[in-house]
């Protein structure tokens, strides 16, 4: 309620204040004010172990961060969970593609939000036609697929489409994607980004994290770099001409970090 | 029960063609357990047919058998959660320590069951306690429990036992279990194997049909892809403990009105038939996957295995033998049905 009046101007849908998470004395996000507004693609870089997958974790919920603010649309939140940023509209595409393998495909999609009546009853007729469809939009024709097979015969690049599958049903207003091309094929990464324009032709956001900088560069307006657990630099698509400056800034601020580092903080 | 739905025309031709197909494929540890069991008494009539076509025969392994039942259903779910209870023998034993003394102190035993559901409910929440909250292993904690709880009982009681004949007379003991006494040629399936199903068909629509249950299953999975997907794996894990107190109440309760006695030793043999018949059945130590109707038919194994032994000709001494040479066979069966996939 107090926050209120700071934050009515917030175009934000997410944004983190001043957030801090640690693991034992690993500070994976050590004060980072970040948030995405309406529509926009936020790519978001940074070595690894820089805190990206911490930093997106607390977005969604699964990581409660140890001190700061999240607030959405701008309103504080308390308790911020997984299944509570769902229901506000925010998918994750996790690095580890949270799929449960031994499960059908139907179930790894709809996995945390069944289709069900009031009693819990999941209405599965609806789940496998709802998963045959997505499996199809998707581009699933390779092979034979069932949506009631497991997820274990499925390949990388075929379990990377379940985890898009589900971000895509629930038409989010956010979809977080952690390295979603990271050992796919060359077709498959072209589908992840088609899939990219999509939801952004829908006028949603998305916050992509990629290890490729030419990747990220392609599909952002936005880039925000992580350095050990902070925010080292933001600044919109217009502002860089080409990859390659994107990349001497990142190397710069790599040889900045040690120098920083060096003199002791 | 096991059946999949379909959307448009297309999908329909495409499950014909393999409908039945995928249906034995998604069943086949159930399937497994059915056929070895049907194996099993095929070659017990082989061994003594005189005695195994009786109905009689059947009946008095179902007078027992609903017992086990409702324990093995919530302990699949437990299982297929990740997790083991060990401590379900003792449960059994202190909630039908309740509901004894209270039909022996005169109490309704509506109120007598009422009381060792809750019993039951607490101890499995307390479980709960000390593996999900605490983080104490499930295996080892629950252990302790069992030989906790089993020596709390000793202490209460001090050996005596409670006879509560007078439960013969009332209403809801007719209507759980027929007394099995009183109607030795009637030859209708006794009351508590209708319950014991009723049961068994509540615990495969939750787990399959439910959110609870398909819940179970991706938390035993994959806990950490669980938790990221909005799932509660610590409500969940939570859940199946208390179920799994629950069902041991309800084993408790129809224990003492099938024997019209409580014992402080009540539910200690059950320990390990019920747990063989989990994984004869055909749900696997792995977690993630299971079935229950594998598992009534795996403690159905179980209970078929001592009458079998008994009637074929050979004395008690090789009952242990075969439970474990059955035991050991029906698992190189399921064997067959793979191993865990990532
Ligand atoms: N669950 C965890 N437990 C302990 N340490 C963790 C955990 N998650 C991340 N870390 C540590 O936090 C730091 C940041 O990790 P992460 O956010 O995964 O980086 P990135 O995604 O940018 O590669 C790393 O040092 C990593 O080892
Ligand atoms: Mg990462």
């Amino acid at each position: 309620m107090q926050t209120e009046q700071k934050t009515k101007t917030s175009d934000y849908i997410i944004e983190l204040r001043a957030v801090t998470k640690s693991f034992g004395n690993v500070n994976a996000v050590d004060g980072i004010s970040f948030g995405v507004r309406p529509g926009e693609v936020v790519g978001l870089i940074g070595d690894n172990g820089a805190g990206k997958s911490t930093l997106i974790k607390i977005l969604s919920g699964v990581h409660q961060p140890d001190s700061g603010q999240i607030i959405v649309r701008g309103e504080a939140v308390r308790g911020w969970n997984a299944a509570k940023s769902r229901e506000a509209g925010i998918e994750t595409v996790y690095q580890d593609r949270a799929l449960a393998p031994q499960q059908t495909i139907t179930r790894n999609i709809f996995m945390g939000r069944e289709i069900k009546n009031r009693f819990g009853v999941i209405k599965v007729k609806q789940q496998y036609a709802e998963a045959n469809r997505l499996m199809r939009d998707i581009g699933f024709t390779s092979k034979v697929f069932d949506p009631d097979s497991p997820v274990a015969t499925l390949s990388g690049g075929e379990r990377q489409g379940v985890a898009i599958a589900r971000a895509l049903y629930f038409d989010a207003d956010l979809i977080v994607l952690d390295e979603p091309t990271t050992a796919l094929s060359l077709v498959e990464t072209a589908k992840v980004f088609g899939f990219i324009e999509n939801v952004r032709a829908r006028g949603r956001s998305i916050i992509f994290i990629g290890h490729n900088i030419y990747h990220v560069y392609d599909v952002a307006d936005r880039f925000v770099v992580l350095d050990r657990g902070q925010v080292v630099m933001t600044e919109v698509k217009g502002a860089i001409s080409t990859p390659e400056v994107l990349i001497k800034h990142m190397q710069e601020i790599a040889e900045l970090g040690h120098a920083t580092d060096a003199s002791g903080t | 029960m096991f059946g999949s739905g379909s959307g448009s025309e297309q999908q329909i031709a495409r499950e014909d063609a393999s409908g039945l197909v995928k249906w034995l494929r998604s069943n086949r540890r159930a399937i497994t357990s059915t056929l070895f069991l049907f194996v099993m008494l095929i070659g017990f009539t082989a061994a003594n047919p005189e005695v195994f076509t009786q109905f009689k025969t059947y009946r008095s392994v179902m007078i027992a058998l609903p017992v086990s039942m409702f324990l093995v259903v919530p302990l699949v779910f437990v299982v297929t959660a990740g997790e083991i209870d060990l401590s379900f023998p003792s449960v059994v034993g202190l909630a039908s320590y309740a509901f004894a003394s209270i039909v022996d102190h005169g109490g309704d035993p509506l109120i007598g069951i009422a009381v060792a559901l809750i019993v039951g409910a607490a101890l499995g929440y307390l479980n709960a306690i000390l593996v999900v909250r605490i983080g104490l292993s499930a295996l080892v904690a629950t252990l302790g429990m069992n030989f906790f709880l089993r020596g709390l009982i000793n202490i209460i009681v001090e050996g005596f036992s409670i006879a509560i004949p007078e439960i013969r007379d009332t209403f809801i003991h007719g209507l759980l279990t027929d007394d099995p006494i009183k109607i030795v040629d009637h030859l209708g399936i006794p009351n508590q194997m209708l319950w014991a199903l009723a049961f068994t068909a509540l615990g495969v629509f939750l787990y399959n049909r439910h959110s609870f249950g398909v819940r179970v299953h991706c938390v035993g999975d994959n806990p950490e892809s669980a938790a990221e997907m909005g799932i509660d794996v610590s409500r969940t894990r939570t859940l199946v403990f208390v179920f799994t107190g629950i069902g041991a109440a309800l084993a408790g309760i129809f224990s003492v009105m099938i024997n019209f006695v409580w014992w402080p030793t009540t539910g200690d043999g059950l320990l390990l038939p019920v747990l063989a018949g989990i994984f004869v059945g055909g749900t696997p130590a792995w977690g993630g996957i299971g079935t229950v109707f594998g598992g009534m038919i795996g403690t159905s194994i179980v209970a078929f295995i001592e009458t079998g032994v008994i009637a074929a000709g050979l004395t008690g001494f090789f009952t242990q033998f075969f439970y474990g040479l059955i035991i050991i066979l029906s698992l190189i069966f399921q064997r067959f049905n793979g191993g865990r996939v990532r």
